[in-house]
C-alpha cells in the first residue's frame, strides 16, 4: 500500500513542542518510565548503605542533568521512528492536517504553506492532550502539564500536582523521588476507574514517603507573585473554607481531551461522542464513514493505552490489505500505574467483580507480603498486597489480579498471558514459584478475603 | 500371601475384586492411590505395604511383623528428618492435621567450622542470603547508573563486606527465629539433633554434647538435603570454601578463584564480581549444565564482558597456603581437560561450587533397607515420594530425578502431608516448574530447553521465536544493547502451544513467574500475540515476538523501541 503518515504538534500553551512518535514516545510512557527510575534510583541510593556500599548521605540530584539525558533518548527515538518510515518508504509531513472531504485532508506546515493530500482510506490517530481549567483564574497562564514537565530544562522545585489520576499521582511521585517539595490536591478519590482499594494502597504509600495530599480540594485562583513564584488558592470542600499555598509550578493532571476540534470533522461527516468528543467507531475501528477509521486515544472506549493502540493500527492494517480478519480484542488488557509503589492490574476491580456477578459468587484472596530486597534495607513494607478476584464456583475463574510492588509491571504481564489463557485460581497455585521472588506471592495467595483470616505472608510461612 | 498371613495368625479382611460388581473401579482407584495395578494389593495398618514380593521382603525382614503390632506406642505420627524447606513445610502441615510431629535438624559444620540455625539450606546458605548479596552487586550497578539518571556524589564507592554481611546475618537470625516459633505455634517439637536410623521405626538422636536420645514414629520422612562436595584434591578440605561459608565470612575473600560452573559458582562469582572483587572462574566443561545451553553461554559472555575472568577447560589439582590470614594467600595449580598444560594462580579465596553431596549416607538407611543411589546417594522415590521402605518417605534435594528448588520441595512436603494425614490424594506436578539463575543478568526459565525440545519433538516440529530487547532503564544508563534476550520454544505440531520460555534480562524471576503460570493452562503463540503488552517493561516483549530463528532474519536492535 503507498502510505503517507502526518503528524504535527501544536505547541503547549507555555510552547513546548516534540517530534515525531506521539504522546508515549515524547510527553509519555517513556520519559515517565526514565523519570521513575530516576526516582527508584533514589531509593536505591538510600538503600546501598545497608548493603554495604560506602555512600554519604543524602545525595542530591541535578535535575537538569537528567533532562537532558532523557530528552537526548527521546530525539533518539524521534529520529528512529523517521528513519523507519523511511525504511519503509512511508511518507512523513510534518503538517497540521484538518478534513476538507471524505476523501481529502489539507496540511498546513509551522510556516502557513498548504498541502492537499487525497486517500483511499484515512486513519485518525491524533491522540490527546491535557485538559486546562480554564475557568480557573491564571491557570492557561501560569500552570503546565505533562506536555512541559518533561521537557523543562530547569528543575520545577517546590510543585503542586492538581488531578487524581494515574498521570497526576505518577508525576507527583517521581518528584518527590527525585527530593522535591510536591503536593497533590484532589477533587474526591484517586485513581478514578482503578480499584478503590487498591488505589488507597498507592497513595497511602506516597504519604509515607513525603508526598503531600489534598484531598477533597479545589483551586480556584493561580496568581504570580513578584518573586515569580505562583499563589494557589484554593477551597476546602469538607470545611468550606479558602486556603492558599506558594508553589514554584503548578502541573495540572486532570485528565485529556481528544485532538478533534481542529480536524474539521463535519467536512467529512464523522461522527464524535457528546460527552467525551471522541470519535466514534465499531469493532472494526471504523468511524461513521466507512472508508475511514479512528484508533488510539482519540477513538471514543478504547483503553488509552500505547500497545492496545499498537495492536488496534497493525491489525486494521492487515485488515485493510485483505490479509487478516482479525480484530482487537480489548478485554483483560492489562497496565501498570507507575507510582513509587507500582501498581499492575489485569482483568476486573474487586467493585466490578461484585457488581458484575454479585458478591455472593466472587472469591478474593489476598496477602499483605515482604519484598526480600525490603528486609536488609529497612523499607517498610506496609503497603505492599496482593489481591486476585475469583469466581467462587470451582474451578474458580480468575477475574482480576492485582499486585502493588516493586516491578509491578514484569510481575503483571506474565499472568495477564495466564487469565487470557482462561486461568482458574486452582491452576495459578500449582503453578511452582520462583524463589525468591515477589511474584511469587501470587501462586501463594491462600487467604480470602471471605476468612477474616490475617493476610500477612511472615518469611518463615512456605 | 493369604497363607503368609494365616500362619502368622493374622485376621485379614479381603476383597476379592474379581467377585465385586466394581471391582474394575476399585483397580482404578487403587491404582491411583498406590501406583499398584496388580493384585494381591495389601494393606497393614493403613501402611500400603505393595504386592506379593514386597510383602514377603517385609516378612523376611521384620517390618511385617512391626506393622502388624499395635502402633499407639509410637512416639509420634510423623518424624522429619530434616529441618529445611521440605521437611518444615511438611511437618507443619501434618501437626495442622492434627498429628503429633516431630522435627530433627542438625547442622553438621562445615571443614571451615561454618554452621547455623533452622531453616536449611535455602534460608542460611542459598536462595536468602544469595539473593540478598545479589541485590548488594545490583545496588553497585545501580549506583553507577544513577549519575547518568542526575544522582551527584563524587567519590569512587566502596564496599564493606563486613556491614553487608552482618546485615544479611541478623535477617536470616530472624528467619531462624521464626521457623522456631512457627514450629511451636503449631504443637510440632523441634530437636536440634542428628537423627540416624537405628532399627525399623526407631532413630536415635544425638544432639551437640553427644548425648542420645531415642524416638519412634510411624511415618519418617527423610528431608536431609545436600552439602557441598570437595574435590578430593590436597589443600581442598582445609583451605578452601563454599557456598556454607560464603554467606557468613567474616572477613572480605578478597580476589577469589570460583572453582565450578553450576548457578551456585556464576551466582556467586557475579556477586564477588559486582561488589568490586578480582574473580575467576575455573569451568571444567559447559556452564550451567542441564540448562539451555544457548541461554548458559550468554549469561557466561556477560558475565566476562563485566570483568569476571573464565579459565575454561581446567580442573585444579592442587591448593597451597602461601599466607595465613583473613583472607590468606592461596596457590592454585590447574591441569588442563585437553592436554597436559598446568597453570598456577594466586588468590586470597578459593570457593569450591562443583555440586552437592546428599547427606543420605550416615543415617542408618541400610539399617532399614532404604535403597539409595549408591552414586549420588539419592533416594528413589515414587510418585507418592515413598521410599521403598513404606513407612518411609523423602522430600527435597535428596529425591532422585526431582528439581531441587525450595519451591519445589515445600510443595511436595505440604501435599505428601495431605495425603498421609489429611486423606488427599493429590499428587506433586513437577513438570513446567519454572526457576531463575540470579547471576549479574538474571535468567529465567520455565519448560524445555531447545536441545531437550530438539531431542523430545525433532527440530522440523519446532519453532523458536527470539528477539533481543533493550530495558528502558538502561539507555540513558548506557548499558548493553543487543544483550538482553527473549527466546520461546513452541510445538507446531500442538497448536504452536509453548513448551520452553526463556528470558535473560533484568527482574528475570518477576517475569517468568507468570509465564509459568500462563503455561500451566497451555499458552500458545496466538495467545501471546493476542494479548496487549503492559508498556514500557521487558516482559512486553515476549507479546510481540516475530522473527523465528529458522528464517535466519536478523535480530539486533537499532535502539529505538
Amino acid at each position: 500500500m503507498k502510505v503517507a503518515v502526518v503528524d504535527y504538534v501544536e505547541p503547549s500553551p507555555r510552547g513546548t513542542r516534540w517530534g515525531l512518535g506521539g504522546t508515549c514516545v515524547n510527553v509519555g510512557c517513556i520519559p515517565k518510565k526514565l523519570i521513575h527510575q530516576a526516582a527508584l534510583l533514589g531509593g536505591m541510593i538510600r538503600d546501598a548503605p545497608h548493603y554495604g556500599w560506602d555512600v554519604a548521605q543524602p545525595v542530591l540530584h541535578d535535575w537538569r542533568k537528567m533532562a537532558e539525558a532523557v530528552q537526548n533518548y527521546v530525539k533518539s527515538l524521534n529520529w528512529g521512528h523517521r528513519v523507519q518510515l523511511q525504511d519503509r518508504k512511508v511518507k512523513y509531513f510534518n503538517i497540521k492536517a484538518s478534513f476538507v472531504n471524505e476523501h481529502t485532508i489539507c496540511g498546513v506546515t509551522k510556516g502557513g504553506k498548504e498541502t492537499l493530500l487525497s486517500a483511499e482510506h484515512i486513519v485518525i490517530a491524533t491522540g490527546g492532550r491535557p485538559r486546562y481549567p480554564t475557568h480557573i483564574e491564571g491557570a492557561l497562564e501560569y500552570g503546565i502539564t505533562s506536555d512541559d514537565i518533561f521537557w523543562l530544562k530547569e528543575s520545577p522545585g517546590k510543585t503542586l500536582v492538581v488531578g487524581a489520576s494515574y498521570v497526576a499521582l505518577e508525576c507527583a511521585g517521581f518528584l518527590t523521588g527525585l527530593g522535591l517539595d510536591t503536593t497533590v490536591m484532589m477533587r474526591s478519590i484517586p485513581l478514578r476507574g482503578f480499584d478503590q482499594q487498591m488505589s488507597s494502597l498507592v497513595t497511602e504509600y506516597m504519604a509515607s514517603q513525603g508526598t503531600r495530599f489534598l484531598k477533597h480540594c479545589t483551586p480556584s485562583r493561580v496568581q504570580k507573585l513578584p518573586d515569580g513564584q505562583l499563589q494557589v488558592t484554593w477551597e476546602d470542600l469538607t470545611s468550606g473554607r479558602e486556603n492558599m499555598g506558594t508553589f514554584s509550578t503548578v502541573l495540572w493532571a486532570i485528565g485529556r481531551i481528544p485532538e478533534t476540534r481542529s480536524l474539521n470533522l463535519e467536512n467529512a461527516g464523522i461522527n464524535t461522542s457528546p460527552n467525551s468528543q471522541k470519535i466514534l467507531v465499531d469493532a472494526q475501528e471504523a468511524t461513521s464513514v466507512p472508508h475511514i477509521y479512528a484508533i488510539g486515544d482519540v477513538a471514543e472506549g478504547r483503553p488509552e493505552l500505547t500497545p492496545t493502540a499498537i495492536m488496534a493500527g497493525k491489525l486494521l492494517a492487515r485488515r485493510l490489505c485483505g490479509q487478516s480478519l482479525d480484530v482487537m480484542d480489548y478485554s483483560n488488557v492489562p497496565t501498570t500505574v507507575f507510582t513509587p509503589l507500582e501498581y499492575g492490574c489485569v482483568g476486573l476491580s474487586e467493585e466490578e467483580a461484585m457488581a458484575r456477578h454479585g458478591e455472593e459468587h466472587v472469591e478474593v484472596y489476598h496477602a499483605y507480603y515482604k519484598p526480600l530486597e525490603f528486609t536488609v534495607a529497612e523499607r517498610d513494607a506496609s503497603q505492599c498486597y496482593i489481591k486476585m478476584v475469583c469466581l467462587r464456583k470451582p474451578p474458580q475463574l480468575v477475574l482480576g489480579l492485582h499486585f502493588l510492588g516493586p516491578n509491578a509491571g514484569e510481575v503483571t504481564q506474565g499472568f495477564a498471558l495466564g487469565i487470557k489463557c482462561g486461568a482458574s485460581y486452582e491452576q495459578v497455585m500449582r503453578t511452582v514459584g520462583i524463589h525468591p521472588t515477589c511474584a511469587e506471592e501470587v501462586a501463594k495467595l491462600r487467604i480470602s478475603k471471605r476468612s477474616g483470616l490475617d493476610p500477612t505472608v511472615t518469611g518463615w510461612r512456605g | 500371601v493369604k497363607e503368609l498371613f494365616s500362619s502368622l495368625g493374622v485376621q485379614c479382611n479381603i476383597l476379592e475384586l474379581d467377585q465385586v460388581d466394581d471391582g474394575a473401579n476399585v483397580q482404578e482407584v487403587l491404582s491411583e492411590i498406590t501406583n499398584q495395578r496388580t493384585v494381591p494389593n495389601i494393606f497393614v495398618n493403613k501402611v500400603h505395604m505393595g504386592g506379593c514380593d514386597r510383602t514377603f521382603q517385609a516378612h523376611q525382614s521384620g517390618l511385617l511383623q512391626k506393622l502388624l503390632q499395635e502402633d499407639s506406642t509410637y512416639d509420634y505420627d510423623l518424624i522429619v528428618i530434616g529441618g529445611g524447606s521440605g521437611g518444615l513445610a511438611c511437618a507443619q502441615e501434618a501437626a495442622i492435621l492434627g498429628k503429633k510431629v516431630m522435627v530433627l535438624d542438625f547442622v553438621v559444620p562445615s571443614p571451615q567450622g561454618t554452621s547455623w540455625g533452622l531453616g536449611g539450606t535455602c534460608v542460611n546458605v542459598g536462595c536468602v542470603p544469595k539473593k540478598l548479596m545479589h541485590q548488594a552487586a545490583l545496588l553497585g550497578q545501580a549506583l553507577n547508573d544513577s549519575r547518568k539518571f542526575g544522582w551527584e556524589y563524587g567519590q569512587q564507592v566502596k564496599h564493606n563486606w563486613e556491614t553487608m554481611t552482618e546485615a544479611i546475618q541478623n535477617h536470616i537470625s530472624s528467619l531462624n527465629w521464626g521457623h522456631r516459633l512457627s514450629l511451636r505455634e503449631k504443637s510440632v517439637d523441634y530437636v536440634n539433633s542428628y537423627g540416624e536410623f537405628v532399627e525399623h521405626h526407631r532413630i536415635k538422636a544425638t544432639n551437640r554434647k553427644g548425648q542420645e536420645t531415642s524416638y519412634t514414629a510411624a511415618k519418617f520422612v527423610i528431608a536431609t538435603g545436600k552439602r557441598p562436595r570437595y574435590l578430593g584434591i590436597q589443600g581442598d578440605k582445609e583451605y578452601c570454601i563454599t557456598s556454607d561459608d560464603l554467606f557468613s565470612l567474616p572477613y572480605c575473600p578478597g580476589k577469589t578463584l570460583v572453582v565450578g560452573a553450576s548457578y551456585v559458582a556464576l551466582e556467586c562469582a557475579g556477586v564477588l564480581n559486582g561488589l568490586g572483587l578480582d574473580v575467576t572462574v575455573m569451568v571444567r566443561s559447559v556452564l550451567l549444565r542441564g540448562f539451555d545451553q544457548e541461554m548458559a553461554e550468554r549469561v557466561g559472555s556477560y558475565m566476562e564482558q563485566h570483568g569476571v575472568k573464565f579459565l575454561r577447560k581446567f580442573i585444579p589439582v592442587m591448593v597451597q597456603q602461601l599466607e595465613k590470614g583473613s583472607p590468606g594467600k592461596l596457590k592454585v595449580v590447574a591441569k588442563s581437560t585437553k592436554g597436559p598444560e598446568t597453570i598456577e594462580g594466586v588468590y586470597n579465596t578459593v570457593l569450591l561450587a562443583i555440586g552437592r553431596d546428599s547427606c543420605t549416607r550416615k543415617m542408618g538407611l541400610d539399617k532399614i533397607g532404604v535403597k539409595i543411589n549408591k552414586k549420588t546417594g539419592k533416594i528413589p522415590v515414587n510418585d507418592v515420594e515413598q521410599t521403598n521402605v513404606p513407612y518411609v518417605y523423602a522430600v527435597g534435594d535428596i529425591l532422585e530425578g526431582k528439581l531441587e528448588l525450595t519451591p519445589v520441595a515445600i510443595q511436595a512436603g505440604k501435599l505428601l502431608a495431605r495425603r498421609l494425614f489429611g486423606g488427599s490424594l493429590e499428587k506433586c506436578e513437577y513438570i513446567n516448574v519454572p526457576t531463575t539463575v540470579f547471576t549479574p543478568l538474571e535468567y529465567g526459565c520455565c519448560g524445555l530447553s531447545e536441545e531437550k525440545a530438539i531431542e523430545v519433538y525433532k527440530k522440523e516440529n519446532l519453532e523458536v521465536y527470539h528477539t533481543f530487547f533493550w530495558p528502558l532503564e538502561w539507555t540513558v544508563a548506557g548499558r548493553d544493547n543487543n544483550t538482553c534476550y527473549a527466546k520461546i520454544i513452541c510445538n507446531k505440531f500442538d497448536n504452536y502451544r509453548v513448551i520452553g520460555f526463556h528470558v535473560l534480562g533484568p527482574n528475570a524471576g518477576e517475569v517468568t513467574q507468570g509465564f509459568a503460570a500462563a503455561m500451566k493452562c497451555g499458552l500458545t503463540k496466538q495467545l501471546l500475540d493476542d494479548t496487549i503488552g503492559i508498556h514500557p517493561t521487558c516482559g512486553e516483549v515476549f507479546t510481540t515476538l516475530e522473527i523465528t530463528k529458522s528464517s535466519g532474519l536478523d535480530i539486533t536492535q537499532k535502539g529505538c523501541g
